[in-house]
């Protein structure tokens, strides 16, 4: 099984040096793209290859590139999104703080892809161990020529720089990043115009996640057809896939596309702790809908989970057990979209502290008889185009499913304890 | 034009709006509340949602946002659909969830959008059950409260204060549902159009503050249509009464004026009308008498006196033509110091008799490069200066549109636009507020920003004159300048009698005669000084200084001054002189001054908002304003008052006229300037459907019983023998035409927002078009040649500091001094000097500097500022007792050695 995007990654996750990725191969993609390749050609091998956006949305990533006008003046900017902080997914981290050189060497060719001349990593401010990596792996990379002016002596020139946030989870929402890195309010922008013609700074601009970003060296060196048939599935790659909740051996691995839950759950993360009973999981991250027992045989590829009802998101599993309350872990959930709603638009910012209040009236068992007809309201009102961003529809997903599959759970705090009035004053 | 279908039916309408603006045009009342017609769409309270289907088969159609949703052809929409009905009352419901409902004790209750649309939604009953969030409030200073628990988080106050008006101290904080708009820490709000966040609010956040002094609801306030009379923009105001008090200003829409906005100066500057020294009874050698005895008076002085009237810049056209009409044309003089009268007339010769078009507010806010010589638009004129902001923030670099962004999306616009901006250039004498948004900013003297107009307009035209031993430091500027106007398509160049001087407006003058000369369709303002400086000017008269030999020739021993204090004119010494040499002084004022204190008689006339009149902006634009109430004491138009006086001495002329329209009539037949004049007037027997239109909204309480503590029986209201406006509620409901509009309503829409109502379009003209005549056209057959007579580099004087005048929009102007709220705001007065000045004298910041002013010594506080030219030293306008109208002149440093602040005895005009 060949796991390209890890296999170099040592026991002790110390990042490789820029000599020790060089030895094992790292940069040849870079040379081998200036030397003989034009940039229209990198991002026809990487539609070829169906390399689809890792950050949670799936978007062909040679599409997305393809809308960049090419011959648009500098500056145009390439931008990896490191922010991640959604919970429950922590896969980019591995590939930050241990494979730096190799998401640069992707950066460096997807820039040379779109004729992009500055880049930036914007990165999750916790990640310390990352910056440290980066920068040091920035200054290796430039020291050698592989970034800034005229690289290998070519006519292309890249400047690349790290950039941290101060921890707000819509920076990770592309237009919410460029607005934060410009040094305004990290709200999202909206769509059209894209990024790609009116991005950063008003410039053409690509925003792509750090894995998508690690996969392009060895797009470009293997070639598309390799990368396909990497994958079980139609959606090309391997995938690192990662499990958190009660299971014995919740972690990270990088396998083949279309894995199904069961092999995941049960033959890498170890099955559920014991005495502990599988109920749920959240196949992507926070944002996605509940896959539950029938669903264990889903191909964890983006076609076969949509299918399923949910999202391949980011391809990071949260499992919930039978020992957890539905109720706290949904609101668990919605508190952090409640907290980290930019508060723009008006459904996001007044929806969800309202849908958390009443989780938590729920879970402390001040249901009242109308609450799940408000929560499935919301699910719907909350829905995709009528907020501003994509937050709150993903805040949605959880909720949604939730209600679906564990009705009974939401009800039995109602039932048993429905109060006739709930006001501010006669909280109890 | 599309063709797009609404609920199945079919409508062209235009391209290049967003459906939201479509809608409303077409009469669909759609909610919203980020939206704002003067800021476009940022999509963010998600109100205004209506339904787009793919085509006509489509039956499940998506929710989308119509202000962020472009009109394209063949669209199809549902405004009235179960699903958006349902998602735009969720919207208020979630708004509501934190919203206090205190509109019983909220100042924007009964003319709140918030309450409107939560009525136009259907949303009535409350499902949320929790604690509301709450807020710390802020004190803004003295024009706005702020009431953050009130908010709906529509952004709108950040996006006007900020990116409209490059406000820097308001913004919005923290995150989430927590989401804060305020200062950064208790203050002043600093930007001069702050009260605007009382329009544009769309509930009670931001609500002006000299309101609540002195609280009404909108729907019991006596509202006419009125003009501001605080510079010389005339912004279209309306102005609201209850129980003889003057309560508020609000803006009324002017497509080319004032568009939706109001400066701080003109909104609150409206106290004066009901502070303390107002004149209320006529008076003979201070003491209080009957009209009767008055008039016997008068008749008595005017009889056997040879008489002279002085005008005034801030009456209006009405009673400066009557007492001149009174006085005769010969003993009609101008009451503003000659300087400032020779500057007013060569402003409106250049406009009458030159090639160049004087262009509105809304042509300013259009043009694609402007220059700026000598004027601080903010301090003397600011809605100038707020539509040279608007200049500058157009984006015509064609990039939108080649991605197809429209004018409406204003954050996207904003996005790709960045830092890029249109072309100002500015030559001040020292910062203005407009610097951060110029391309060149130029600090020199008046001199010397005259030289660099007149070398620009030789390098447009080398037929213009060029200043001799021209730096080549500065050359390069003014070739640079040059080529900046030369490609535009439409520039402006704006100046005014702000830094006194002729040659400054020459200069700007040559510099657009010379853009005319190469087919450029230029533009050229005059700001000027007061709110009928161009109107007195039109009015033939002479200068003050005639007046004041007359008096010592002994052509004359009387004088009538009208609405005017004198000592603002002329030196304190000269002027008082003068006075005293008058065997009577018969001053008409509204308010007390230096003059009426030695007047022998003072007559109570009216303010704006107990007058009618017509005053002429500094576009030649005359308007006129309607008496807002008539006032319960002695007190009557400055008009009608000399009408009495001329049918008592039985006055050929004044005994004919019996109102407003029978003096405007006569100044249309006399005054060659003035011809048009009378079209500024609704007939006074016009009338809509056989009705008057009512002052009164048709809520307006209390009508039976306000009254009732005087006489129990209802009085009858007073009847208007000077416009069809009534005084009561009664009258017609159909829109009435544009200058007479006394407030904004319509079904559902009682905020401000219902202006949208008496638009062709949103955001556009009124129904009936823009009201005003416009008195001054461009000369196609000008034989006006280029000016000569340059002025000379300006060289340092030893031990001198060349004095000129500096602008304060809260304190420059007269009568808004005089508001209490206003007042909060008026700098101490200074002496601005530059740092090598300061250095020269040994002086601090603050530190007293001696100077002698037309022999006349004066200590001021200085302030130091990098840019001011050496040996320039700047007075504030109005703030001191100074001579500022004879200003620019050598003022003699008396002092060097240190002085401490204590010796200092601040010699002001405003009684804090």
């Amino acid at each position: 099984m060949l796991r390209p995007l890890t296999s170099h990654i040592r026991e002790d996750r110390r990042p490789l040096s820029l000599k020790e990725y060089e030895k094992l191969g790292g940069y040849e993609a870079v040379r081998k793209v200036f030397k003989s390749m034009t940039p229209q050609a990198v991002q026809q091998l990487v539609k070829d290859s169906n390399l689809r956006g890792r950050g949670g949305a799936g978007f062909s990533t040679g599409l997305k590139w393809s809308f960049v006008p090419l011959d648009a003046p500098q500056p145009k900017y390439l931008i990896c999104n490191a922010d991640e902080m959604e919970p429950g997914t922590f896969k980019d981290r591995l590939l930050l703080e241990s494979a730096p050189h190799q998401l640069i060497e992707g950066m460096i060719l997807a820039a040379f892809a779109i004729q992009a001349d500055t880049s930036y990593v914007f990165l999750r401010w916790a990640y310390k161990d990352a910056a440290k990596a980066i920068i040091h792996a920035i200054h290796e990379a430039s020291d050698a020529g592989y970034l800034g002016d005229n690289i290998l002596g070519t006519d292309f020139s890249l400047h690349m720089h790290l950039h941290t946030g101060v921890g707000r989870y819509i920076c990770g929402e592309e237009t919410a990043l460029l607005n934060s890195l410009e040094g305004k309010r990290a709200t999202p922008r909206s769509k059209p115009p894209f990024p790609q013609v009116s991005g950063l700074f008003g410039k053409p601009t690509i925003v792509n996640n750090v894995e998508t970003l690690s996969c392009l060296p060895h797009i470009v060196n293997y070639g598309a057809d390799w990368f396909q048939k990497l994958s079980r599935t139609g959606d090309a790659g391997t995938k690192i896939y990662g499990v958190s909740g009660k299971v014995k051996r919740p972690g990270l691995w990088e396998l083949p596309m279309g894995v199904t839950l069961r092999e995941l759950l049960e033959d890498y993360a170890g099955g559920m702790w014991d005495g502990h009973t599988f109920r749920g999981a959240l196949p992507g991250g926070a944002s996605t809908d509940f896959l539950v027992e029938q669903h264990l045989d889903v191909k964890m590829d983006y076609g076969s989970v949509a299918a399923a009802g949910s999202r391949l998101g980011t391809g990071t599993v949260i499992v919930l057990d039978d020992k957890t309350s539905v109720v706290g872990f949904v609101k668990n959930l919605i508190h952090f979209f409640a907290q980290e709603s930019c508060g723009f638009c008006t459904p996001c910012r007044e929806g969800l502290p309202w849908i958390e209040k009443i989780l938590h009236a729920l879970e402390n068992e001040r249901g009242q008889r109308g609450d799940l007809k408000i929560l499935e309201q919301h699910t719907r009102l909350l829905g995709p185009g009528n907020t501003f961003c994509a937050l709150a529809p993903g805040a949605m997903e959880p909720l949604q499913s939730a209600l679906k599959y564990f009705r009974k759970d939401f009800e039995q705090y109602i039932a048993a304890y429905a109060t006739p009035c709930r006001s501010g004053l006669m909280n109890r | 034009m599309a063709t797009i279908i609404i609920d199945c039916k079919t409508y062209e309408v235009p391209l290049g709006k967003n459906v939201l603006e479509t809608c409303l045009n077409l009469g669909f009342d759609v909610p919203y509340f980020c939206w704002h017609p003067g800021l476009g769409s940022v999509g963010a309270c998600r109100q205004c949602a209506v339904k787009v289907f793919k085509d006509a088969d489509d039956k499940k159609g998506r929710l989308v946002m119509s202000c962020m949703e472009p009109v394209v052809h063949n669209q199809h929409l549902a405004v009235h659909d179960a699903d958006t009905i349902d998602f735009r009352k969720q919207v208020i419901e979630w708004l509501m969830t934190n919203h206090p409902h205190d509109c019983a004790v909220c100042d924007e209750g009964g003319s709140c959008h918030l309450q409107d649309m939560t009525v136009m939604t259907g949303h009535h009953e409350r499902r949320f059950t929790f604690n509301k969030r709450t807020y710390k409030n802020q004190d803004l200073g003295p024009f706005l409260n702020h009431e953050m628990n009130r908010c709906i988080q529509c952004y709108r106050c950040v996006r006007f204060y900020k990116d409209y008006a490059g406000g820097k101290d308001l913004d919005a904080y923290a995150s989430k549902n927590n989401v804060y708009f305020g200062r950064a820490e208790d203050g002043v709000l600093e930007n001069e159009f702050s009260g605007n966040l009382a329009e544009i609010c769309p509930t009670g956040v931001f609500t002006d503050k000299t309101l609540k002094e002195h609280y009404t609801r909108k729907w019991d306030l006596t509202m006419s249509p009125s003009i501001c009379q605080h510079c010389s923009v005339g912004c279209n105001t309306i102005a609201g009464e209850r129980y003889g008090a003057l309560r508020m200003i609000h803006n009324r829409f002017h497509e080319k004026i004032n568009g939706y906005f109001l400066c701080d100066r003109g909104r609150f500057g409206y106290e004066f009308v009901n502070a303390e020294n107002r004149i209320k009874q006529p008076s003979i050698n201070g003491d209080v008498v009957e009209r009767t005895e008055l008039e016997t008076r008068l008749e008595k002085i005017m009889k056997s006196a040879k008489v002279i009237g002085i005008g005034s810049p801030r009456a209006s056209l009405q009673s400066n033509f009557a007492l001149k009409t009174l006085v005769g044309e010969d003993n009609f003089y101008h009451g503003v110091s000659d300087h400032e009268h020779d500057l007013a007339e060569l402003a409106v010769r250049i406009l009458k008799d030159g090639p160049v078009r004087t262009p509105s507010t809304k042509e300013i806010e259009k043009s694609d490069a402007i220059f700026v010589l000598g004027e601080d638009l903010t301090n003397t004129a600011p809605i100038v200066a707020l539509a040279v902001r608007q200049a500058v923030r157009q984006d015509l670099s064609g990039e939108p549109e080649k991605i197809h962004i429209q004018g409406w999306q204003d954050a996207a616009r904003k996005n790709l636009q960045q830092q890029r901006k249109m072309p100002l250039y500015s030559a001040t004498i020292h910062e203005t507020k407009l610097d951060d948004i110029c391309t060149s900013a130029n600090y020199a003297t008046p001199e010397d920003i005259a030289r660099l107009g007149f070398a620009v307009a030789h390098c447009v035209d080398h037929n213009s004159p060029a200043p001799e031993h021209f730096p080549e430091a500065l050359q390069v500027r003014a070739r640079s300048i040059a080529n900046g106007l030369l490609a535009a398509k439409n520039p402006t160049i704006i100046s005014g009698a702000g830094c006194a001087s002729s040659a400054v407006m020459k200069a700007a003058a040559n510099v657009a005669i010379a853009l005319h000369k190469n087919g450029i369709v230029v533009g050229l303002t005059y700001t000027m000084l007061e709110c009928n400086s161009m109107g007195l000017t039109m009015i033939g008269g002479h200068r003050l200084s005639a007046a004041f030999n007359a008096v010592i020739n002994g052509h004359a021993d009387t004088l009538i001054l009208l609405e005017n204090d004198l000592f603002r004119h002329g030196s304190f010494a000269e002027v008082g002189d003068f006075l005293a040499r008058c065997k009577n002084v018969i001053v008409l004022d509204h308010t007390k001054s230096d003059s009426t204190d030695r007047a022998s008689v003072v007559i109570p006339a009216g303010t704006f908002a107990e007058s009618d009149g017509i005053i002429v902006n500094n576009e030649g634009r005359a308007q006129r304003f309607f008496q807002v109430y008539e006032s319960t004491e002695s007190i009557q138009e400055s008009w009608r008052w000399i009408i009495n006086i001329g049918k008592t001495l039985q006055h050929p002329k004044l005994q004919t006229w019996q109102n407003f329209e029978d003096i405007s009539k006569a100044m249309a037949s006399e005054e060659p300037m003035l011809q048009n004049i009378d079209e500024v007037n609704p007939a006074v027997d016009f009338r809509i459907v056989g009705q008057r239109i009512p002052r009164e909204p048709h809520r307006f309480s209390g009508r039976t019983s306000m009254h009732a503590h005087i006489q129990v029986s209802e009085q009858k209201p007073p009847t208007d023998d000077d416009s069809p406006l009534s005084y009561t509620m009664e009258g017609t409901r159909i829109q009435p035409p544009s200058a007479m509009i006394p407030f904004y309503w319509s079904p559902g829409w009682n905020s401000v927002q219902s202006v949208a109502k008496y638009q062709h379009e949103v955001g556009g003209s009124l129904k009936d078009g823009d009201s005003g005549i416009r008195l001054l056209e461009a000369n196609a057959a000008s034989s006006l040649v280029y000016f000569q007579g340059i002025p000379e580099a300006f060289v340092p004087l030893e031990h001198h500091l060349w004095i000129v005048p500096t602008y304060h929009i809260f304190g420059s102007e007269e009568m808004s001094a005089k508001s209490a709220s206003i007042q909060k705001r008026i700098p101490t007065p200074y002496l601005l000097i530059s740092a090598v000045d300061a250095n020269i004298y040994h002086l601090k910041e603050q530190d007293i500097i001696k100077v002698s002013i037309a022999n006349i010594s004066y200590s001021f506080p200085i302030k130091i500022n990098r840019n001011i030219p050496v040996g320039m030293a700047a007075l504030p306008y109005g703030l001191c007792d100074a001579p500022i109208n004879a200003l620019p002149e050598w003022g003699i440093v008396e002092t060097s050695p240190l002085t401490e602040l204590h010796d200092y005895v601040r010699k002001t005009k405003v009684q804090h």
